[in-house]
């Protein structure tokens, strides 16, 4: 089989008087060029149906796959058109390697069919997977309930250094981006507030936007957001990967509640750190409203945290941090309601997670629309 | 046959997704102080009859009773109490990551028992003991090797000396000397402890050194084909797909198949 000189490899049909024959020739090798390929397959083609075409590989140097690749090619298009090969005189390397690939014949509607299903099917299965969903959602969100009434009873089963861990990362953890996040918006609201209301001779009045704006509505929609990226992606893959691992089957065969062990810490440690987060997040939007205010406007500190003071009412704040632990609420129920659903592969962890976080990120800026109407209609 | 003192009976057993059947109508009984096995080819629902055991999944029609008292139509306190009878070693292991290897097999002493602290330190020490584990207490699952987890795993599951012990593809991802280690492990406990022992496996090795009673399911047929001493039904069972797979492939006679 090997040769000592490489030749380039050639494929030709040839019709000698006792029938057609197929004639390889030279080094075959993966990524090289075959001369005459496509044409000798064309010519294949032409040869008359029952006609016997030779297979004569003698002169082939140094072969792997390509050849094998090649001849399988010939095999599909001789067969499907009746033509019959005689592999005879094939080297007996070459031979057997044939055989062997084809001695199983190609499973029947094994292959995949590329075909999408009609636009309908398509419209029918994905309404059917929501109801499920919705279904699943509101099965949840009953278990969450019958839990935290345990948990408010103090009969609930979870390891109280689970919730310390829980409310250690959704809390002090948190600060950091918590502050950068709010800090820049307050920054940003000041910016565009100062470059209009000093128009009208009204700068001191950015006080005013920033600090209503943040405390308001932005400071709890912020927090949310950066702690859905954070705390809710982290639920759902960590609940996700116990999955997969079956951890969860363990505690239930162990005959705990994974709703009490798991998800109430969770939830739990949210819900207490969101409004503490919101709080923590409207003083730093504030300063950072500041920081704009006393460099471009001439205003003294003073005067800022003065005007803010005056503009912003109690009923502001404790809107702001109902809402934040609202935010919250829903990022632990999608964040863990996506964890448990999680399917057993590395694949569907990652599925799950990215779903939590789009999933709270909707629920959270569907929520703030909501408080805006109702806050408006009850003239809070 | 079937008397209140078989730890588990299956009676009827259909098991399927929707409308998909995976197995249908199981009735056998598993005998107190058996190693009972349940084999067969991959995709002939061993996995998923050991979940119907542990209540993880639901059957389509049928009944499973531990001791006499069914377990399928019960509520959840119930299975719960029934359940509390049983220790599982699932197929990795399956520790609670975020526990030491001690918190692990502790979780269910504080969960079930009214021991002291203390006394739960020394079940725990013991527990890890009997499967060779003295000194990694304090060990994380992930900082140990896989044979080492699944030992964990056995420790927790028998934290509470359970009357059965579920063991989900023991010697899965073990070499063959830990998995000969498990096998020699698991043939005492059911010796000193008296407990009756369930085992999903494919592993000839494990079937002929431990089993002393089992069932054949089958993906083809979607029922189990064959019952009783395994080292029994690699010579003399009647249907040739179980006799093929207790042979490694080989019919007794000799052909391949």
């Amino acid at each position: 089989m090997p040769a000592a000189v490489s030749s380039s490899a050639r494929a030709s049909l040839v019709t000698r008087p006792d029938g057609a024959v197929l004639v390889l020739a030279g080094d075959w090798q993966l990524g090289g060029e075959v001369a005459g390929a496509a044409q000798a397959l064309a010519e294949l083609d032409a040869v008359p149906a029952g006609a016997v075409v030779t297979l004569d590989a003698g002169a082939v140097g140094n072969w792997d796959s390509a050849l094998i690749a090649y001849l399988m090619q010939v095999v599909d298009r001789a067969q499907g058109r009746g033509v019959k090969l005689d592999r005879r005189i094939l080297p007996p390397g070459i031979g057997k390697l044939l055989d062997l690939a084809l001695a199983v014949p190609e499973k029947r509607d094994a292959r995949r069919a590329d075909t999408m299903p009609p636009f309908m099917e398509r419209v029918g299965q994905t309404a059917q997977q929501l109801s499920g969903e919705i279904g699943g959602l509101i099965g949840f969100l009953g278990e969450v309930t019958l839990a935290l009434g345990r948990f408010v009873q103090g009969r609930a089963r979870f390891r109280r250094s689970d919730l310390g861990v829980a409310l250690e990362q959704v809390g002090i953890d948190a600060l950091g981006v918590v502050a950068i996040i709010n800090f820049l918006v307050g920054l940003i609201l000041a910016f565009v507030g100062a470059a209009q209301l000093e128009q009208f001779g009204a700068a001191i009045f950015v006080a005013n936007l920033v600090g209503i704006a943040m405390v308001r509505d932005m400071a709890a929609i912020m927090t949310g957001i950066v702690m859905a990226g954070r705390s809710g992606a982290a639920f759902a893959a960590s609940l996700g990967t116990m999955q997969s691992n079956q951890e969860i089957d363990a505690l239930r065969t162990t005959g705990i509640s994974p709703i009490d062990y798991l998800v109430l810490p969770r939830i739990v440690a949210l819900v207490l750190m969101m409004p503490l987060l919101t709080l923590f997040a409207d003083a730093v939007g504030v300063i950072g409203g500041a920081f704009v205010a006393t460099a471009m406007l001439d205003l003294s500190w003073t005067r800022y945290f003065q005007q803010t003071w005056e503009a912003v009412s109690l009923g502001d704040l404790l809107g702001g941090l109902f809402k934040g632990t609202v935010y919250g609420a829903l990022i632990a129920i999608a964040g863990c309601w996506r964890g448990m659903l999680s399917g057993r592969t590395a694949a569907a962890v990652g599925l799950s997670t990215t779903s939590a976080v789009v999933t709270s990120i909707l629920l959270i800026i569907g929520a703030a629309g909501l408080f805006a109407v109702v806050f408006y209609v009850l003239g809070l | 046959m079937c008397s209140d003192s078989d730890p588990i009976a299956v009676r009827d057993l259909t098991m399927g997704f929707g409308s998909y059947v995976l197995a249908r109508e199981l009735s056998f009984e598993v005998r107190r102080g058996e190693v009972f096995i349940i084999m067969g080819g991959s995709g002939s629902g061993k996995s998923t009859l050991l979940r119907h055991f542990l209540g993880l999944q639901e059957p389509l029609a049928g009944e499973i009773l531990y001791y006499g008292e069914r377990f399928t139509s019960a509520d959840e306190d119930d299975r719960t109490r029934m359940l509390r009878r049983c220790g599982t070693l699932f197929q990795s292991g399956a520790l609670w990551s975020s526990m030491t290897l001690a918190e692990n097999v502790a979780v269910p002493l504080e969960e079930f028992t009214e021991l002291r602290p203390r006394e739960i330190r020394e079940v725990v020490e013991l527990k890890l003991a009997l499967v060779g584990l003295r000194g990694f207490e304090d060990y994380y699952p992930s900082e140990i090797s896989g044979g080492m987890q699944k030992r964990a795993g056995l420790a927790r599951a028998m934290a509470l000396d359970p009357d059965v012990l579920y063991f989900d593809e023991p010697s899965a991802g073990l070499d063959p000397v830990s998995s000969t280690l498990l096998d020699r492990l698991l043939l005492e406990l059911r010796d000193s402890l008296g407990a009756t022992i369930v085992v999903v496996t494919h592993e000839l090795d494990s079937i002929f050194t431990i089993g002393t009673d089992s069932i054949f399911l089958d993906a083809e047929s979607r029922t189990m084909i064959a019952r009783g001493n395994p080292r029994e039904l690699r010579d003399h069972a009647e249907h040739p797909t179980v006799r093929r797979f207790l042979n490694r492939g080989r019919d007794p006679t000799g052909e391949v198949a």
